[in-house]
């Protein structure tokens, strides 16, 4: 994302007109139009989906990527709360709502995408499909939204001043943090395994029993590196808005979170390659898929590997910084790749699936909106710093 | 009643117990399920189709189904391979024979699995397999998700994507309903050359490998449809490969709900073995802060006492050393005394003799 895509916080009493709020408006704007022929016109107005790419990027890139990235909340509660990593308290909060968000607007996406969304209640009210891996990742999903809007709410107590409320819900930090891990499990490794169903379509490279663990594996990863991404990114923009510990855990959280994504990169690495061996499927990588199946575990699983354990030895921030981007953009491409590049993977490719400019529009329109909203609440609620009357108190 | 139980049973698993309970074992059973007994099914003998798209225009008609853009007399369609269509629930297809001159002709439509990808896949059990041997879809619970067009091995469900506001899922329905009061499906009815046989599938089946048996050079010995996926309700001759003719030998031979029962199998797993796990990493970890604060408190404990003791010996000893030093004053105060009284007296006695001698 460019600066002046993101643009600098201005204090209240400049114009609204900053860089920031002008394009994040136009987009905004173009966004909702689409919206409108999207629920007019359906689906075929403003998609290229057909029935042999019945998923297009609203689920390949909004679901799949979405959900792997908004991982950070789960694995970094789970971190301080529940393995005890006291000092990378700092860095849970921003996680929860990044993780919150990012679930909320997965769920906005999916209203896009499905036909019929105000049904989409219906697996749990009307008719519950139990043998679906989708029924599976909707429980979860719904559940664990749940959980992060809970999560999340000690933030706007306290600035609102709901001193009662905000400590009850405190002391259920423990038990939502292991309920929020057990979901996350389920669904991350469940939409992985939605492919499962799928052998004959999708190319025996991604194609894996281990499609499950792929997926849970890879959402660690994705998690810690968006916790790193995000956390850099925050602060260049919001350092006004972040407390002496904030500032002062910062580099520990990258360096610790850096050295975590370089271990479990190692782990995917080795399974994605006992997934080959357990298949037999060497002679595939001397195909035209099997070299971009070789780019994608070379170029974005182990290189960042590396990249992560030398920017960690030699404390360079900025390496680790830049990894994390590299990590991001591997895992949405292994998203994207499974769902779409190596789906119909045999189709000619007068066949195959290119997105309709106006599905890009909708996806990069859910991100604006998230990062209008990320803006608002961190501007506004203890974020990246402690509410003086909560000092120390979480 | 029934609809307070479903009610009833909707919120529970919306308030979470339902997937707990609900993703049970159903799919991950070691049962073998080979289709419901006398269920009906239609045997497609590509031999002796000649391409007239009868049973297209039959299927148009009792589907009550939009007219096509070109009438089903138009053969030039043909020169295209087609997938079914919202407005076409069956096309036939034409492939060249690959070794002699000549076209085979396909028809495609949904092979109504014994246990369908479709069924399994739907989260709001929109798709049933019925006893009768149809697969059913019910489009008044379908949310649109189309995972059942992900899941389908044979790309036979399609989407009204041109609809708005109530988009269905559309295939072929075996003509289900016809087949309730009695009737043959549309195309089975109206095909002039008998490529197309309904009946019980168990019988289809055994008329199939009459056929291979009698005439072995007119078919390869395969029939399509008795294993793939587990099994299909349409079956399927041919006298070249099946892969020649646009149909997908790699499909295996497990049914789809084994596809997916091993993720669903570790649901309980993960439900029952996440909760003990992570409480007791937490107790450790817990634990571990407490021993390392209990372990700090003593040595500081240990060092207090040994920095008191230290303190102690030293004050004694100091102590010890002043009382020994007033000790030693106080003697030689003492001794000073004695001496100077001594002398005062040696000094009196020496004036009181020489008083005495003067």
């Amino acid at each position: 994302m460019s600066e002046a895509t993101v643009g600098k916080i201005s204090p209240p009493s400049k114009s609204v007109y900053t860089p920031f709020n002008v394009i994040a408006g136009i987009i905004i704007v173009i966004g909702l139009v689409i919206t409108v022929l999207r629920f007019t016109k359906g689906l075929s107005a403003v998609t290229n989906l057909d029935d042999n790419y019945p998923w297009g990027i609203w689920i390949g890139f909004d679901l799949m990527a979405g959900v792997a990235l908004a991982a950070g909340g789960y694995v970094t509660s789970a971190a301080v709360y529940i393995f005890g990593m006291k000092r990378y308290h700092s860095a849970v909060r921003p996680a929860i709502l990044t993780g919150f968000l990012g679930y909320a607007l997965v769920v906005f996406a999916l209203h896009y995408d499905v036909g019929r969304p105000w049904r989409l209640p219906y697996p749990f009210l009307m008719q519950q499909g139990t043998t679906s891996l989708l029924f599976e990742v909707a429980a979860c999903v719904a559940l664990y939204l749940t959980v992060l809007f809970i999560e999340f709410t000690p933030a706007p107590m306290e600035w609102l001043g709901l001193k009662r409320a905000r400590n009850i819900v405190v002391k259920l930090t423990m038990l939502l943090t292991i309920f929020g891990v057990i979901l996350s499990t389920l669904h991350q490794s469940s939409l992985g395994a939605l492919f499962l169903i799928a052998p004959a379509k999708l190319h025996p490279l991604w194609y894996s029993g281990y499609l499950p663990v792929f997926f849970f594996i890879s959402s660690i990863i994705a998690g810690l590196s968006m916790v790193i991404f995000e956390s850099s990114l925050s602060h260049r923009y919001f350092a006004h808005k972040m407390d002496e510990t904030h500032i002062a855990e910062k580099e520990g959280v990258a360096l610790g979170f850096a050295k975590a994504a370089s271990l479990v990169l190692a782990g995917y690495f080795s399974i994605k390659v006992i997934g080959i061996s357990a298949d037999n499927n060497w002679h595939y990588l001397g195909t035209g898929f099997g070299l971009w199946f070789l780019v994608e575990l070379l170029g974005f699983v182990a290189l960042p590997c590396m990249l992560y354990a030398i920017g960690v030895r030699d404390k360079n921030l900025t390496l680790i910084k830049w990894t994390s981007a590299l990590t991001v953009f591997g895992i949405v491409l292994n998203r994207l790749n499974i769902s779409l590049i190596a789906f119909n993977w045999y189709l000619p490719a007068e066949e195959k699936y290119f997105p309709h400019w106006m599905e890009i529009g909708i996806s990069v329109f859910i991100v604006t909106v998230g990062l209008v909203v990320f803006k608002f609440i961190v501007t506004r609620m203890p974020i990246l710093y402690e509410h003086p009357d909560h000092k120390g108190g979480h | 009643m029934s609809i307070s139980r479903r009610k009833f049973l909707g919120w529970l698993s919306a308030a979470g117990v339902g997937t707990a309970l609900g993703t049970s074992a159903k799919a991950a059973s070691t049962k073998h399920f080979t289709g419901y007994p006398d269920s009906a099914g239609v045997l497609h003998d590509t031999t002796l189709c000649v391409g007239c798209r009868e049973c297209e225009a039959a299927c148009n008609k009792v589907n009550e189904l939009a007219p096509p853009d070109q009438p089903f007399t138009d053969k030039s369609v043909l020169e295209k391979n087609r997938r079914t269509t919202p407005d076409a629930y069956t096309v036939v297809n034409k492939f060249d024979k690959p070794d002699e001159k000549g076209n085979v002709f396909v028809k495609k439509q949904c092979n109504h699995c014994l246990e369908p990808a479709c069924a399994s896949a739907c989260f709001v059990r929109a798709f049933k397999k019925t006893e009768e041997g149809a697969v059913v879809y019910d489009a008044s619970v379908c949310v649109g998700c189309r995972y059942c067009m992900v899941a389908c091995p044979f790309d036979v469900p399609t989407y009204e994507y041109d609809e708005a506001f109530s988009p269905r899922v559309v295939k072929c329905t075996m003509c289900h309903p016809r087949l309730l009061e009695g009737k043959l499906p549309g195309c089975v009815e109206a095909c002039p050359k008998e490529a197309l046989t309904f009946g019980k599938r168990d019988d289809l089946l055994k008329i199939a490998k009459e056929r291979i048996r009698r005439y072995p050079d007119r078919y390869v010995n395969h029939v399509y449809g008795e294993h793939e996926m587990g099994g299909t309700s349409w079956l399927y001759l041919a006298g070249t490969s099946f892969s020649n003719i646009g149909m997908r030998e790699d499909l295996g031979l497990k049914p789809a709900p084994e596809l997916t029962s091993g993720a669903l199998g570790a649901v309980p797993i993960v439900v029952g073995l996440w909760p003990v796990l992570l409480t007791g990493i937490y107790a450790m970890s817990k634990r571990k802060e407490k021993i390392a604060a209990e372990e700090l408190s003593d040595a500081v404990a240990e060092a207090v006492a040994q920095t008191n003791e230290e303190a102690e010996n030293k004050l004694s000893a100091a102590l010890a050393k002043a009382e020994k030093n007033k000790e030693t004053a106080i003697k030689k105060e003492v001794q000073k005394a004695l001496d100077e009284a001594a002398k005062a007296a040696q000094q009196k006695e020496a004036e009181t003799k020489s008083e005495e001698d003067a």
